[in-house]
């Protein structure tokens, strides 16, 4: 008897249905990064710079115009930034770092703040690498959400700053997507690079490269 | 029997496949680092329409705020923003299809479940944001708590339903299998016709309800009681919409947008449940190729098998290893 291959179609749909458009951002974050090193010429700690978007911003800061006058001060937004960073260690602060193909271990976040412009929601943090932590070499940071419900994209213009680094450091910045994975090709450091891996945020991670 | 065999592979493969719309959810959602699929240039594509989309959602409200021609874009605006954020975790298609496969159902009835379930979290989100934002200027963290707390209960509800639902028909399951087992399970008698075949099991009491009986007794509760368990948690997309749209001073042009999102949710909601209903209604007339008794037990153990999903996934969703929708905690 011929088989019936209904149900391999109807099985296929239910798998579609189910994954292909599972994961998608309910917050979109566009960000910079400081990449700071220490006199050793090591990594010492990242300065990130995120951005909200502006329905996610609204939502996150509606009612903490305490004073009702409009604005958004730092102390009206301390006590959120507190929340902010101490629940990102869940995540991992989102940030996957590997020195000297090393991964790298992270402080709880230090020097952070919030502030408010222009309908958006920006927050200030200083991750410092735990003593020791950073070998020294080719530092690879990915920055993303591996469960992707929030999409970071780095910032237009001068996403990536280098902090005190040692002059022969060379800075490469790759933009999430696989698009600017093919066209850089998948050199050894993407390899070397790769942190958390086969995830399926990790496709859209945005990776910070520097060689020196 | 020779197509008996392939009847069972196939039906076989569609419990797999079942199986396997559980798994991949728990898999993709669960552990951070959890399965993933390849790399692709179409992902990276969809990204960046989605964030257009968003970006034109956000803009379209600040418009609608002085023009009334942009609040009609809006509301169109949300109809796809329903029709495509429903494909995504939290809107319920896993629950209803495992119900719909564990209690059988019209395609009508189907379609009206999604629908009412849909509408139900609009509702919600309508009353969350209506109370906490625009009655008593709450904080986005209070709003984020009271969700949890909604959740929370939504998803003890699941369970509690699934639950129930496995009590009953694992206890047909069981009397169908007693019953089958009194048959000495003879193979030989022609199709679909537990009740007419006359060998001698000596009680024809000793059969298990068919599952076509279970499926018209009581349903109208337990489909309500479903809608409440998929629907009593509000979207996240709506409440995003409808904070901002109450920033923008047009609360009410955001309800509406809301109740327009949710028929876009239903629509995408209404073709899962569809497809279920079409799965249960394939597997019934597969298994219709057996013998009486057989099939009974095959449909009732489809049955449990959905009713023990509805459990798996309320357990999941209260653990956390199945992640719904998730905000960043503010």
């Amino acid at each position: 008897m011929a088989i019936d291959c209904r149900p391999f179609i109807l099985g296929a749909l239910l798998l579609f249905g189910a994954t292909a458009a599972d994961a998608h951002p309910h917050v979109w974050m566009t960000f910079k990064s400081e990449v700071v090193y220490g006199p050793n010429g090591a990594l010492v700690a990242v300065r990130h710079v995120w951005t909200f978007d502006e329905m996610f911003s609204t939502f996150a800061t509606q009612g903490l115009d305490k004073n009702n006058d409009g604005k958004l001060s730092r102390d009206e937004l301390a006590e959120l930034a507190e929340v902010n960073v101490s629940s990102l260690k869940e995540f991992d602060y989102f940030t996957v770092a590997k020195a000297g193909g090393k991964q790298v271990a992270f402080d709880p976040p230090v020097d952070y703040w919030l502030e408010y412009a222009d309908s958006q929601l920006t927050l200030h943090f200083t991750l410092p690498v735990k003593a020791g932590a950073a070998s020294p070499g080719e530092v690879a940071l990915d920055v993303y959400d591996p469960t992707y419900f929030v999409a970071f994209n780095f910032a237009e213009s001068d996403p990536v700053k280098l902090v005190s680094a040692p002059a022969a450091c060379k800075l490469e910045v790759l933009r999430s997507g696989a698009s600017n994975l093919a066209s850089q090709g998948l050199s050894e450091s993407f390899f070397n690079g790769l942190t958390a891996g086969s995830s399926f945020g990790a496709q859209f991670a945005n990776r910070i490269i520097v060689r020196c | 029997m020779r197509s008996g065999r392939s009847a069972d592979l196939v039906l076989g493969l569609l419990l797999l496949a079942a199986a396997a719309l559980v798994a991949t959810p728990l898999l993709a959602q669960g552990s951070p680092f959890g399965g993933a699929p390849a790399p692709s240039g179409f992902s990276a594509w969809l990204l960046a329409k989605q964030a257009e989309f968003y970006r034109m959602l956000a803009a379209t409200v600040r418009a609608a705020k002085t023009d009334g021609s942009a609040a009609v874009w809006l509301v169109w605006l949300s109809f796809l923003y329903g029709v495509f954020h429903a494909a995504g975790p939290g809107h319920g298609k896993a629950v209803i299809s495992s119900y719909l496969v564990a209690d059988g159902s019209t395609y009508r009835r189907g379609v009206a479940l999604s629908v009412a379930a849909a509408l139900l979290q609009a509702i919600v989100a309508i009353a969350v944001v209506g109370v906490l934002s625009v009655m008593l200027g709450a904080t986005g963290r209070a709003m984020n708590l009271t969700v949890r707390v909604i959740e929370l209960a939504a998803y003890g509800l699941i369970v509690a339903f699934g639950l129930l639902l496995v009590w009953r028909k694992g206890g047909a399951f069981l009397q169908a299998r007693a019953a089958w087992r009194g048959t000495g399970h003879d193979h030989d008698h022609h199709h679909g016709h537990s009740h007419s075949h006359g060998h001698d099991h000596g009680d024809d009491h000793a059969h298990g309800p068919e599952p076509g009986e279970l499926k018209g007794r009581g349903w109208l509760k337990r489909g309500a009681t479903a809608v409440v368990a998929v629907g009593l948690r509000p979207c996240s997309g709506a409440i995003l919409v409808l904070v901002f749209a109450w920033s923008q001073g047009i609360f009410l042009i955001g309800v509406v947008a809301t109740l327009v999102m949710a028929l876009g949710t239903a629509i995408t909601v209404t073709a899962i449940a569809t497809l279920a209903v079409t799965g249960r209604a394939f597997a019934e007339r597969l298994a219709r190729t057996r013998s009486g008794g057989t099939a009974v037990m095959l449909i009732l153990g489809l049955e449990v098998a959905g009713a023990v999903l509805i459990v798996v996934f309320g357990a999941a969703l209260i653990t956390g290893l199945m992640v719904s929708e998730r905000m960043l905690p503010v």
